[in-house]
């Protein structure tokens, strides 16, 4: 590791980013270890295309809407249009051919379509509460997108 | 080889011997995508992540080249149910 990259990490907060590029250092990327460092003992992790802020696929921006929709702005995401390795690592991990994947506690919990049917079917809710997580919706019931 | 809606339509109706089935075909620039609502029997006491994979299952080989697609897993109560609301 160059002296650069040393300070780097070294003197940032650590972010997503920043996990991100340590896992890469230590281990294979998307090898079977990189992947579950990514989400052992993490309450929430996503897997998406782009990033919360610019996601780039509707599927992707669908589950941080939802995510967003019931108070969740903090979690760790990984975009998986930065690492091919990790694009097909993250596939082979779950066994699950799309993304996005959330993981909550380091369990795959599903993709776009499981986590719409959670937030209207009140799973959502359960699920984050499981975490510590206090759903918006909890306090704001009547909330509208 | 491209899928068409019928192809999936036919082979999902097969495996899970569904009561109602709709498969529409949405594809666009970025590839082939699919939105299915699947009704059958066979989902009864599988929590959604389970349906899914079931259906993935049956769709492996097509998994392979489409690029997104979008179910919806009910059993025939949920489906009922869901009609008359």
């Amino acid at each position: 590791m160059s002296a650069v990259t040393r300070l780097f990490l070294s003197s940032t907060r650590p972010t997503g980013a920043l996990k991100f590029i340590r896992a890469t250092f230590a281990t294979q990327p998307g090898s079977k270890e990189h992947i579950e460092s990514l989400i052992k003992d993490k309450k929430l992790v996503v897997f998406m295309k782009g990033t919360p802020d610019a996601p780039q696929c509707g599927f992707s921006n669908a589950v941080v809407q939802i995510l967003r929709f019931h108070g969740v702005n903090e979690f760790d995401s990984y975009n998986v249009l930065q690492d091919e390795n990790v694009r097909q690592g993250i596939k082979d991990y779950s066994n699950w051919p799309t993304i996005p994947q959330v993981y909550i506690n380091g369990e795959f919990i599903g993709g776009t379509d499981i986590m719409i049917e959670m937030h209207k079917n009140g799973e959502l809710i359960e699920e984050l509460e499981k975490i510590g997580i206090r759903s918006d919706l909890l306090d704001n019931p009547d909330k509208q997108a | 080889m491209p899928h068409t809606a019928d192809e999936i339509k036919e082979k999902l109706q097969k495996a899970l011997e569904a009561s109602y089935l709709e498969v529409e075909d949405l594809s666009d620039g970025c590839g082939a995508k699919f939105q299915a609502i699947i009704v059958s029997k066979k989902f009864e006491g599988k929590p959604l992540l389970q349906r899914h994979r079931l259906v993935n299952s049956v769709l492996e080989e097509e998994m392979k080249s489409i690029h997104a697609f979008s179910q919806k897993t009910l059993t025939p109560e949920q489906w009922e149910k869901q009609q008359q609301q």
